[in-house]
């Protein structure tokens, strides 16, 4: 079969796939299967990305989004507990305007991109390859050295996005029992432990002892 | 042949179901916050369809950082929405209207 036309036939399917996925997350009824609908819209949009050559974002996508984020989202959509059903109010009541907006930011969208163009700007060859690299060996090496800062300033959003997290959710309960390291630290032996000053040996009694009874 | 068209009008439908998602759900925060993670997806996926039609690595760099961002975005929104039910017991937002706004 011809290369092209088999990737054309994958972008389609791996396309119905992530919009039919992207479908379901706005409208199935329990949220854990919204949140498993949004893994699998992220795994075929990693495809498609993988069908562009962008390898390194594709796996990148995989890993930090269905591996993390989405983990996290579901941990946490099954440790609350839902009231599915109240949740669903009024989904009929803004269906047709949530229907309308959406429509028409399509059509603008889809005005604004062209017909036209649809059928004359072809993807061209793999830029990373004509660079003679892989993908991820072109993306590192932009990564560390012309967007050296902007990679370390979200390497400091990421630190901050975990101590907010963390300050955001703690919390200390009333009825536990806590050691703090700071009192444990500062106490000093001679609150803790008394030293008794006393003589080494017992004074031996004048007193003699009792005559012992001889054995018969 | 695969155009540019087809992967820019795949992130246009991607968006609109986003907008459409954020118009019908807006009951249950969770997901709003996964409508919003499919419109961070739409726009990722434009960056990414660019960088490869113009061979320049700047919006797969770009992708990169929308992902670092979308990520610690998450993470703090959902420390929020667990906040919010142990405080409320509720994560419906009719019944969060204690500000008035």
């Amino acid at each position: 079969m011809n290369p092209q036309l088999f990737q054309l036939i994958c972008f389609y399917a791996f396309g119905f796939v992530t919009v039919a996925a992207a479908l379901s997350v706005i409208t199935l009824k329990n949220t854990v299967h919204a949140v498993l609908a949004l893994v699998l819209t992220f795994f075929s949009a990693a495809c498609l990305w993988m069908l562009l050559d962008a390898e390194f974002l594709a796996l990148a996508l995989i890993v930090v989004y269905v591996g993390a984020v989405m983990v996290l989202f579901l941990f946490v959509v099954m440790m609350l507990d839902l009231d599915q059903e109240k949740l669903r109010e009024g989904f009929v009541k803004f269906l047709p305007i949530g229907l309308i907006v959406a429509a028409a930011m399509l059509v603008e969208m889809l005005g604004l991109i062209g017909v036209r163009a649809m059928h004359t700007q072809v993807m061209g060859a793999d830029p990373a390859a004509t660079a003679g690299t892989s993908n991820t060996a072109w993306l590192g090496h932009a990564l560390y050295t012309q967007y050296l800062l902007p990679f370390e300033v979200a390497a400091l959003i990421l630190t901050v996005g975990v101590v907010a997290a963390v300050a955001l959710t703690l919390r200390q309960r009333g009825d536990a029992r806590y050691e703090s390291a700071s009192q444990q630290v500062k106490v000093s032996p001679r609150d803790r432990v008394r030293i008794v000053k006393m003589a080494a040996e017992r004074p031996v009694d004048e007193t003699p002892a009792p005559p012992q009874e001889s054995k018969s | 042949m695969i155009t540019l068209s087809h992967y820019i009008v795949l992130g246009a439908v991607l968006f609109c179901i986003a907008v459409a998602g954020l118009f019908i759900n807006r009951k249950n925060v969770i997901v709003l916050l996964m409508s919003i993670e499919l419109m961070l997806l739409a726009v990722n996926m434009n960056f990414v369809a660019f960088s490869s039609f113009l061979g320049d690595v700047s919006g797969q760099v770009f992708v990169f950082f929308i992902l670092t961002v979308a990520a610690a975005e998450a993470a703090i929104g959902l420390a929020i929405l667990v906040l919010l039910f142990r405080n409320r017991s509720t994560i419906n937002i009719a019944d969060i209207d204690s500000m008035k706004g």
